[in-house]
């Protein structure tokens, strides 16, 4: 299948990519491709032209600064997956890059496309809430921090503005006493996430002192789980307290996605199933912390 | 626009003149002739497309060629040496691992793929490293025991 005919242009740069997206409107990024051009193959998207940032050596690479870990938009999901010092680090986000689609669409598929493409099927959205991260984006206008928390808008809608590139993700190194797991029910055809949880806790003394739970692939953006964090906090976490915060997710859930695969109430239930058994794993790893 | 490309396919440098939107699979079967990258879906689902892009398995109706400039791709084609099967190819013979062939090409070079980041892979591994690869005949379990069985050669 044959896109339609746009121009392509290569950037080495992020300040090129900034410029090339300013010089030709209308025009798309393009990491790895693997949501972009089965689109456009589709021609559901008909760009222009596309920058192509993939072999922009700046955007690409993961470092560990102090308690952050910076990760470039191009790094792609194999790397993610592969690298010692996420699992070390922030070991939810390699499980979470491990689980996305199969080996050829890791090795392809970055970091930095999955955001703002914002799938709500996607995997790391639902993760990078979860951890708090921020995404830095640049513009003609200069570079700009975006909390992930109010990245995602929309279905396949991000905060991110025309032609702004978005850079790197940030997400902070886990602490002591911290534990994250991310439970995936995937599609059997795609891959992608009919519904995803991503936990993360903290536990000091015996007690959760801090807990993250955000839901994707249920409603058209991740969401928070409120009502069970909240009921975490302060607890001991044992079968009975992750049971009862897990009942309590369905609250976020106001109107779940539906489609011929999973319907609303399908999605809800799979996202207290999942929620249960990911913070049951956070909690285990917490532990061994 | 056209653009000039040179990539390295299996040894051998070709440059060419291609449209941005020309796929990295339409360059290797319909410019260079090399049809043993085959096309099923077309829509990145079915792995039969798949070549390796500097050492990496990737799907090559996901790929445009212009992306592949300065790259080097290994297909199917490049496997065997000096009149060799590649001990792949001989083992999906041995273990009947293809009846009608179509998705063999793709599952090959995702196997290679798969032993470079883990030569010693169990059964659970292979299925999972090679399930972006499907088979309409087989039925997976001799494809599985063809790799595990390179595995065991080498080790
Ligand atoms: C068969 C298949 C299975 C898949 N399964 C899963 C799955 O299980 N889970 C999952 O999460 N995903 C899945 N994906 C999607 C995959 O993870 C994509 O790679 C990802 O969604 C997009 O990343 P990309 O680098 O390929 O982006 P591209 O396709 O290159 O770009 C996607 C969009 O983001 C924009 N963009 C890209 N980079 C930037 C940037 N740095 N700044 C601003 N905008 C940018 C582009 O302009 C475009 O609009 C699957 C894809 C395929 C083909
Ligand atoms: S033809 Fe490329 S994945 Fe099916
Ligand atoms: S042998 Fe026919 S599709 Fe695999």
């Amino acid at each position: 299948m044959y896109s339609a005919e746009f121009e392509y242009y290569r950037a080495t740069s992020v300040a090129e990519a900034v410029e090339l997206m300013r010089a030709h409107p209308g025009a798309k990024l393009l990491a790895g491709g693997h949501s972009l051009l089965p689109q456009m193959k589709l021609r559901v998207s008909q760009p222009a032209a596309l920058v192509d940032i993939s072999r922009a050596a700046e955007l690409s690479g993961i470092t560990l600064d102090g308690e952050m870990l910076r990760i470039g938009a191009t790094t792609t999901h194999a790397a993610l997956a592969a690298s010692p010092v996420v699992s070390e680090h922030c070991a939810i986000l390699s499980e979470a890059a491990s689980l996305i689609g199969d080996q050829q669409v890791r090795n392809r598929g970055t970091i930095g496309g999955s955001l703002a493409h914002a799938d709500p099927a996607a995997d790391l959205p639902t993760v990078i809430v979860a951890l708090g991260g921020t995404l830095t984006a640049a513009s003609a206008a200069g570079p700009r921090d975006v909390l992930a928390g109010e990245c995602f808008v929309d279905l396949f809608t991000t905060a991110l503005t025309e032609g702004e590139v978005l850079t790197r993700v940030n997400v902070p190194a886990y602490g002591a006493g911290t534990g994250g797991a991310y439970a995936k029910h995937r599609h059997p055809a795609s891959g992608y996430a009919v519904v995803g949880v991503a936990a993360i806790v903290t536990v000091s003394d015996g007690r959760c002192t801090r807990a993250r739970l955000v839901v994707g692939g249920a409603q058209p953006n991740p969401v928070s789980a409120s009502a069970s964090e909240a009921a975490l906090e302060g607890q001991p976490l044992n079968e009975a307290t992750i049971a009862a915060a897990a009942a309590q997710v369905a609250q976020a859930l106001p109107n779940p996605l539906s489609d011929h695969y999973a319907s609303a109430d399908y999605r809800r239930q799979l996202a207290t199933v999942l929620a249960r058994r990911a913070l049951v794993t956070a909690a285990e790893r917490a532990a061994e912390r | 626009m056209r653009q000039s490309v040179t990539i390295n396919v299996n040894g051998q440098r070709h440059t060419q003149e291609v449209e941005p939107r020309l796929l990295l699979a339409h360059f290797l079967r319909e410019r260079l002739g090399l049809t043993g990258t085959n096309l099923g879906c077309d829509t990145s689902q079915c792995g039969a497309c798949t070549v390796l892009l500097d050492g990496q398995a990737v799907k090559s109706c996901t790929v445009l060629a212009v992306q592949a400039d300065g790259s080097s791709v290994t297909t199917i084609e490049g496997l065997a040496t000096n009149g060799q099967l590649h001990p792949l190819q001989q083992a999906f013979w041995d273990n009947h691992a293809l009846q009608c062939g179509f998705c063999t090409p793709g599952m090959i070079m995702a196997a290679t793929d798969l032993l470079r980041r883990h030569p010693d892979p169990t059964e659970a591994e292979i299925r999972t490293g090679l399930d972006g690869n499907l088979c309409r005949c087989t039925g997976y379990e001799n494809i599985v025991k063809a790799v595990r069985s390179v595995a065991e050669q080498s080790s």
